[in-house]
């Protein structure tokens, strides 16, 4: 009888003190609270995050998002749920308009040092004096073409060569307006943000006579039919480049000296954050030459980091393919959101090319 | 005598709900985004949009490619729906089993299948070019949207077809021959006529998917051809525009609606339904 009692009052007293330490073990692990973050799905080298959290004591609540515009009525709707996220630059740009976003404090940031000078400088293009984003990943739109299939002498080194009538029927083409018409105005000396109505009309009719030389129009399926050789030329990503490169030896990647696209994704700290501090050390962590070097074996994305690229092959960092060198950087744009009557535009004339 | 009246109304229960959820609702949202700008004011633009020539052309080239389509349909199907007519019992529950067989699979497979065929190095490029024959790659062109048409909506041609032509009483036939018809005369004069309501009902049921058809045109034409089914698709996905989409979409539906009172008129006993 006094034995139960007695176990009883015993596992009392170890609830009650499991009870009163459990927020501490919680405190103890994580001293430094949290940080939330809203990322790209597949976009971050996981062993990052719990690096992080060890190192930095503050926990990591990781959410992910499939394009830029299901991001932004999340955040809209509540600037505070989330402290860091990564949108893309038109993306940013509006975040930036509609004050969703706030100043990131660069002391806090002693990292920024390894940021390129030429990738902050281009970053200017959607946030200017770069108050707001630490650019995360970029790449360019390019031609991907087949060295056995080109002629010998020829350098790929323009759009001219989508209307070369050589290669008729030999073209894949991107089948994504703002890419095709970017390519066209480029390729006339214009702005690829245009929306004067004579250049774009003078782009549609280029378009117009490209379109008789394509092989076919295709967005995902280019990466596959070049390296099935179904075609010598293709617009692509960068980004995609990679993958073709290593499936098929005999490709190879140029950006136009026209210039063309460039795209950036970056990390920026919502307005009403509520870990602006953690938030900054989260961006320094990603900053760090080997998380960037991390990441960028992970994602297979152009990182912006100089420590991290001076880590890389050098057979990589010199195929423009995947870092473009700074002249030709300078030489490229980044799109800007238009608004609806100039995508409206776009499409009315995009229907006429085909 | 009211309460079974009352019954057999609840028993189409079920049916109205669904066909005012998923048909009647969604017309009237069509109707009205087709009727709006994007500001919500009342515009006709939409719909007499369908005049600019970049729409004129693709609803040109969709009523070519769908009639084309149809005749081509018709003319393999009539001969399949006699041969059926004509054949014994086992051997028509065969033919028809085939005939619903590829049914059964997912219509992209199957033309994803067409791509294969088609493509540059596919089949029948690897078939020419083992015989020393010109290559041709189709997939681009015309042409093999005109197959893959054909191909996904032949049963729709032969199975109300064959519906009607079964029903053609023997003993007619007969007597077309006592009286003295040839064989040519008996098909003019008796089973074609006869056949008719199918014809149509085969016509319309073929007419109406290929005419507003956009799956088939993108994968069999490269997204080099634009059709109106192309252009309305494209208009509510990436263009963003719903406005312009529904108001492209009123337009079809009355080419649609012209199809189907056509059916009405020469079919009316519903004799041609085939499912």
């Amino acid at each position: 009888m006094r034995n139960k009692k007695e176990l009883a009052a015993l596992t009392i007293s170890i609830a009650a003190l499991a009870a009163a330490s459990m927020p501490a073990l919680a405190d103890e692990k994580y001293p430094n609270g949290q940080v939330k973050v809203f990322n790209w799905g597949e976009y971050i080298d996981e062993d990052l995050i719990e690096q992080f959290e060890e190192e930095y004591g503050i926990e990591v609540i990781y959410d992910t998002f499939d394009t830029n515009e299901a991001m932004y009525p999340k955040v809209e709707a509540d600037p505070s749920m989330y402290d860091v996220v990564c949108p893309s630059d038109y993306m940013i740009e509006k975040m930036i308009q509609n004050e969703l976003v706030q100043e990131i404090d660069w002391d806090q940031i002693p990292n920024r040092e390894y940021i390129g000078d030429i990738y902050l400088e281009s970053c200017e293009q959607f946030d200017p004096e770069n108050k707001y984003c630490v650019p995360y990943t970029f790449g360019t739109v390019g031609i991907l073409y087949n060295t056995t299939m080109v002629e010998e002498d020829t350098e790929i080194d323009s759009w001219n060569v989508l209307w070369d009538e050589t290669y008729e029927n030999d073209i894949i083409m991107q089948d994504s307006v703002r890419d095709a018409f970017m390519i066209s105005l480029k390729r006339l000396g214009y702005s690829c943000n245009s929306v004067d109505e004579k250049e774009l009309e003078e782009a549609m009719q280029e378009l117009k006579i490209q379109s008789k030389l394509n092989k076919a129009y295709a967005i995902d399926e280019v990466r596959d039919k070049m390296i099935n050789e179904a075609a010598a030329i293709g617009v692509i990503y960068s980004g995609e480049y990679m993958y073709c490169k290593e499936e098929n030896e005999d490709l190879s990647y140029a950006i136009p000296k026209e210039g063309t696209n460039i795209w950036y994704d970056g990390w920026v700290i919502t307005s009403k954050s509520e870990n602006v501090e953690n938030a900054h050390k989260w961006l320094n962590f990603l900053c760090e030459p080997e998380s960037a070097l991390a990441n960028f074996e992970y994602i297979y994305y152009a990182t912006p980091n100089i420590g991290a690229q001076e880590m890389i092959d050098e057979e990589l960092l010199e195929d423009p393919g995947v870092f473009p060198d700074e002249e030709v950087i300078r030489n490229c744009e980044v799109y800007s959101y238009l608004g609806e009557e100039a995508e409206d535009q776009y499409y009315e004339l995009w229907k006429q090319v085909k | 005598m009211n309460k079974s009246a009352f019954h057999k109304k609840l028993l189409a229960g079920p049916y109205l709900v669904w066909m005012i959820g998923f048909t009647v609702i969604p017309l009237l949202l069509i109707a009205w985004y087709g009727f709006t700008a994007r500001d919500g004011s009342f515009t006709l633009e939409n719909v007499t949009a369908i005049r600019t020539p970049e729409h004129l052309k693709a609803l040109g080239l969709s009523l070519a490619l769908s009639l084309t389509c149809t005749g081509v349909c018709l003319l393999l199907a009539y001969p399949l729906a006699m041969i059926l007519k004509g054949s014994g019992l086992g051997k028509k529950g065969f033919i028809v089993f085939i005939f619903i067989l590829p049914m059964w699979m997912n219509f992209l497979l199957r033309t994803y299948a067409w791509l294969n065929l088609l493509d540059d190095g596919g089949i029948l490029f690897q078939i020419c070019k083992r015989l020393g024959l010109p290559t041709v790659s189709l997939v681009g062109t015309n042409t093999a949207i005109v197959l893959g048409m054909v191909y996904n909506y032949l049963p729709f041609m032969v199975l109300p077809l064959y519906n009607v032509l079964v029903k053609i009483d023997e003993n007619v036939i007969n007597a077309a021959r006592d009286l003295g018809a040839n064989s040519f005369q008996v098909f003019y004069k008796v089973i074609l006529p006869l056949s008719f309501p199918g014809i149509v009902s085969g016509i319309t049921m073929v007419f109406v998917p290929s005419l507003t058809t956009f799956a088939i045109s993108d994968l069999l034409g490269a997204r080099k051809i634009l059709l109106i089914g192309n252009i309305i698709e494209q208009e509510f996905s990436t263009a963003n525009n719903w406005h312009l989409g529904s108001g492209l979409s009123l337009v079809l539906m009355v080419f649609i609606l012209i199809s189907m009172a056509a059916l009405s008129h020469y079919d009316k006993n519903g004799e041609g339904t085939s499912f």
